[in-house]
């Protein structure tokens, strides 16, 4: 009989903070731009450089652990981390040790057996590494150090996890709460959001933890759930054949979805730290404190109240728009400007959804303005045009950001509503027509519904439906 | 009197008067190093060209009244472990012998700024891990005032060039004596400022919580007038304190009447060369003389600064020279089999036996199971220092103490043995665990004819203090350069 | 001596500080070692209970910087001094197999 294996697993996740400059110096932190370009003597190791705090670092980072229950060190510093590698100008990095600026916090996370707490252990503040670009041809590695001092936070959660559904709901925790709060982006593709997985397996019920691994090298959400997938099988499998798993960092290949031991006999895993004399301590008053959590932006759950309350509307709707602090932003501005939040919604809900779903993007990618899509709104409010145009509209607002205003002038897309061309349509189409005439007058009400449909293709669409309807029967009745 | 005999500030006032010109003044200096370097090896880089350019642009800015300082025109060296844009800076180790930096040290700037000729860059001990400017490795400096003898160091070169007249003034820099000690030993004047006076922005860290730049000169007005010029707040140096009282030469005041100083006796017990404290204790009773109040008392823990300190500085220095790697600057070894190998021997084929020694110290006391016991240990026995001349400095104004156990040694008679090379360290070492400023005269010449230099140390931000006491006791005592001096002017008519 | 450092020891730091010593060397930096930790023992005679470490001499603290980009494009001022570039970047000997 084989035995009942649990999975345990703790996070390690590395966000890339939204400030314009670096943590230690005056550089741009903008991505992209070519190697080097973005670099000054500090985040290039140059000596005699040194490193000045940047203070958004810290109000960003102290903002995140307040959203997340945490204790602060109000006397915090920073330590260097020693170690040889040459995407690191110094051969250390800056990072938080003895005392980082948070720890013993929690948030909570939906499962199926309902709401759980996982445990944040701490949350420090450290600089990033620069980039090791391979060389195809030659035997070397090329270096930019454009990412080199970009700040991060890690944030490092306790052992509380049991499945990879936990993780991506723990990750998605995070991350909703971290753009909320504006901190970061957290695009875990373009690398502003990396999780690290420490696992570990034991036999169902034993109370120690078995000895876990780190892996490296998560790029999506799909990715953490293949490697947790694939770890945690080749620990049981170890395990089974009687052998030990070793404490080691392993790397996922997520193409041949196996991982790699990392480790080699120069990576000694000792790191030195010591407090960094070149930074002097950060202590952070009560003042302070409270200064950033009256500042802490409408969180998620407040949100998903206020909709319902406010607006009146439904609790998936809500969760929906909610679900991505961009759609959400784009949903207020527009209510904001049109005053209909039940319309914005529901354009958002049924053609945004559509259209993301059909193209393949995320709620994130949303380009257009709120002032259009509330000019949208009013064209069909003022009946302008009619909702099937409309639908249209939207594509091309939602595609390329078009003026509706504009657009619906130029394509002459507006309903007709001038009565005496409309009359002379249907009489037309009447007089073609003269079985209908007498079916109707049968009492077949389905020979209105065909003249009906007649008009409006003959009038492109742009006719108001209701005053159609309504002209089509008093000229049957006539005819 | 020739140009060269002339102070900084002196020369300034003539060049200010039109009676020099600045370059004329680099000029002699130039030649005096031409003369002299055969024998001393004072300088790792001597720019003669940009010192003549750079004099004839502040002669005109000194003519048309936009410089106005007193050190205007006036020609300076600078340790070699401070970074200027576009001249070489090299440590003294063959690990940056091509480093040619492109941005140029606060300190340094502030200079600039106040009208210094640049002549060049001075010898030091490797990354000034030394006493005696042995361990460089472009060649040992001499002292001028017997060429067998080491000039001390680390700022070695720094101080043998202003005694040998090489240049006015030079700066140095201070981690655990190494500005006090080798201007005992070439009979010079030098200050080590309370930590955070002078940014360390472009000084090429050793150990980052205890270096500190500061002036060599002639006397106490050049000392006082220089790091008026080079203290200042550094927003680019986290360290850097912001004050308000670096108005240093307002304390170039002759009156000591009434200044309470301290004789630790702890620091002129066994150990202390005869000659030397009767030389040091000789001018104390010239500052009694004049109206200090002196007086006896036990500092205590002395004997724990130099253990404490070879712990933090070398896990420091462990650190801050793992950047030398052969990746971004600096010397990178032809053969190797990898990213890892060539680590390793550029660093060894890089770096000479003292860093190394003190690397592999350093990368010792932080490593796994050790940190407690050495590193924490060790930043614990600071705090007791400090307090202990906290205690101090609550019942007087300045301590007087030697610089040195002895006069300079003989070439080559340190090196040997490590420990008891550290050991001269000992009355110098604890000002830098507890940050505070020290300044050292000369007071007097051993039997061989060696210079002796007293050590004052003041509490934190109480330069002036030193200042003032240092200034009245050398109106007693004229600055007296080495005879060689002369005979080196001598030799180019 | 109080303090025996092995060759392991040696070898270790040397990974440690990516230095590679020669035989000699080894020999010559255990003994060294070894005197220095003696010596710095002596610190061991010292009662530092309840005795904060100091790390800075001076209770100074929240020195920061403003969030603002001052520093542009000072790649060939960086790259001035490297041993070896290409394409603006760093060479390095291959850092993945």
């Amino acid at each position: 009989m084989s035995k009942q294996y649990e999975t345990v697993i703790g996070l390690e996740v590395h966000v890339e903070l939204a400030t314009k400059t670096k943590i230690f110096c005056s550089c741009s932190t903008q991505f992209g731009g070519a190697p080097n370009t973005h670099t000054c003597p500090v985040c290039t190791g140059m000596p005699g450089s040194l490193p000045v705090l940047n203070k958004q670092v810290v109000e960003y980072a102290l903002a995140v652990g307040l959203a997340t229950n945490c204790q602060i060190n109000q006397h915090c510093k920073f330590d260097r981390k020693n170690y040889f590698y040459p995407d690191n100008p110094q051969n250390y990095q800056i990072s938080q040790l003895y005392l980082p600026i948070c720890h013993d916090g929690y948030v909570e996370i939906e499962t199926e057996n309902g709401t759980k707490k996982v445990g944040i252990h701490e949350i420090h503040m450290e600089e990033d590494a620069g980039k090791l670009i391979h060389d195809e041809w030659e035997d070397c590695s090329l270096v930019d150090y454009n990412r080199s001092g970009v700040p991060l936070i890690e944030i490092v959660s306790e052992p509380d996890m049991r499945s990879a559904d936990e993780v991506i709901a723990y990750l998605e925790k995070l991350r909703m709460t971290i753009q909320y709060l504006g901190a970061s982006d957290c695009k875990l593709q373009e690398g502003s959001m990396r999780a690290d997985v420490n696992l570990s397996v034991r036999e169902v019920g034993a109370e120690k933890f078995g000895t876990r691994t780190e892996m490296k090298n998560l790029n999506s959400f799909k990715a953490i759930a293949r490697a947790i997938e694939g770890e945690r099988e080749r620990q049981i499998d170890l395990l089974e054949s009687g052998e030990k798993v070793i404490q080691e960092t392993r790397r996922w290949d997520d193409n041949k979805g196996v991982s790699k031991a990392m480790r080699s006999k120069e990576d000694a895993q000792d790191y030195r730290y010591f407090p960094d004399p070149d930074l002097v301590p950060v202590e952070i008053s009560d003042e302070w404190m409270e200064r950033v959590r009256a500042a802490q932006p409408e969180m998620r759950e407040e949100k998903l109240a206020r909709y319902q309350q406010e607006f009146g509307l439904p609790l998936y709707d809500s969760q929906i728009l909610t679900g991505s602090k961009h759609l959400a932003d784009i949903f207020e501005e527009t209510a904001a400007i049109c005053g209909k939040p039940k319309e914005v919604s529901n354009w958002l809900m049924v053609e945004g959804m559509r259209l993301l779903k059909d193209q393949d993007m995320d709620a994130d990618d949303m380009s257009f303005s709120p002032e259009n899509l509330a000019k949208l709104i009013g064209l069909v409010e003022k009946s302008v045009i009619n909702r099937t145009v409309a639908k249209t509209v939207f594509e091309e607002i939602f595609k390329s950001d078009v003026d509706p205003e504009q657009y619906v002038e130029e394509k002459g897309l507006k309903v007709v509503n001038d009565a005496g061309a409309l009359r002379s349509t249907i009489e037309e189409i009447i007089a073609a027509n003269p079985q209908s005439v007498q079916d109707y007058k049968n009492g077949k009400e389905k020979a209105a519904g065909f003249i009906v449909g007649q008009t409006m293709r003959a009038m492109k669409g742009k006719a108001d439906p209701g005053m159609v309807n309504q002209l089509v029967r008093e000229l049957l009745m006539q005819a | 009197m020739s140009i060269l005999e002339l102070t900084a500030v002196e020369l300034g006032k003539k060049i200010k008067a039109g009676e020099v010109t600045a370059v004329e003044a680099a000029k002699a200096a130039l030649a005096q190093i031409r003369a002299a370097e055969g024998q001393v090896n004072a300088f790792v880089t001597i720019d003669e060209e940009g010192a003549l350019k750079r004099a004839e642009e502040v002669q005109k800015q000194i003519e048309a009244g936009i410089l106005r300082g007193p050190l205007a025109g006036v020609p300076v060296a600078i340790k070699d472990n401070m970074c200027t844009k576009g001249m070489l800076t090299t440590c003294s180790s063959k690990i940056l012998y091509n480093f040619v930096p492109t941005y140029t040290a606060e300190a340094v700037l502030n200079l600039e700024k106040a009208g210094a000729v640049i002549l060049g860059k001075t010898n030091m001990d490797e990354f000034a891990m030394g006493s005696t400017t042995e361990t460089s490795a472009y060649g040992e400096t001499r002292n001028p005032w017997n060429l067998d003898h080491v000039p001390g160091g680390s700022s070695g070169g720094s101080c043998a060039a202003v005694a040998a007249n090489e240049c006015f003034y030079a700066l140095g820099s201070d981690t655990g004596g190494s500005i006090r000690q080798p201007s005992s030993f070439c009979g010079v004047t030098g200050i080590k400022p309370t930590y955070g006076t002078v940014s360390r922005y472009g000084l090429i860290a050793y150990g980052s919580s205890l270096d500190q730049i500061g002036p060599v000169a002639k006397d106490v007005t050049d000392c006082a007038a220089i790091l008026e010029a080079i203290a200042s707040y550094d927003p680019k140096d986290s360290t850097s304190i912001r004050r308000e009282d670096t108005d240093f030469t307002s304390a170039l005041v002759d009156d000591v009447k009434g200044m309470r100083i301290g004789i630790p006796r702890d620091y002129f017990g066994d150990g202390l060369n005869p000659e030397v404290k009767a030389s040091i204790l000789a001018a104390v009773e010239v500052l009694k003389s004049k109206g200090a109040i002196v007086e006896e008392f036990d500092l205590s823990l002395v004997e724990y600064a130099i253990p404490a300190y070879y712990v933090i500085a070398s896990a420091e220095a462990s650190s801050n020279l793992s950047r030398f790697d052969g990746v971004k600057y600096g010397y990178r070894a032809e053969n190797h089999d990898g990213l890892h190998s060539m680590y390793k021997r550029s660093r060894s084929e890089g770096f000479g036996p003292e860093v190394k020694r003190r690397i592999m110290l350093g990368s010792f006391v932080l490593s796994s199971g050790y940190y407690d016991a050495y590193y924490l240990k060790a930043l614990r026995t600071k705090a007791l220092i400090k307090q202990a001349f906290d205690k101090a400095f609550a019942s007087y104004d300045l301590i007087v103490a030697p610089a040195s156990p002895a006069t300079a040694p003989r070439l080559g008679e340190s090196l040997c043995d490590p420990i008891q090379m550290y050991l001269g360290d000992i009355y110098t070492i604890s000002v830098n665990l507890a940050g505070l400023p020290g300044l050292t005269v000369p007071c007097g010449i051993d039997g061989k004819g060696l210079p002796i230099g007293m050590q004052l140390i003041g509490d934190c931000f109480q330069e002036k203090k030193l200042i003032r006491a240092g200034f009245s006791f050398e109106q007693s005592r004229k600055y007296q350069g080495p005879p060689l001096a002369k005979q080196w002017e001598a030799s180019l008519k | 001596m109080a303090n025996i450092i092995s060759d392991e020891t040696i070898e270790y730091v040397g990974i440690l500080a990516k230095l590679e010593l020669s035989k000699e060397e080894k020999e010559a930096a255990k003994k060294d070692m070894g005197r220095m930790l003696d010596y710095i023992d002596k610190l061991n005679e010292l009662d530092t209970s309840g005795v904060e470490p100091m790390s800075h001499v001076f209770p100074v603290h929240n020195v920061f910087r403003e969030d603002v980009v001052v520093n542009g494009d000072d790649r060939e001022n960086i790259l001035a001094n490297a041993p070896e570039q290409k394409d603006g970047a760093f060479v390095v000997p291959k850092t993945v197999e």
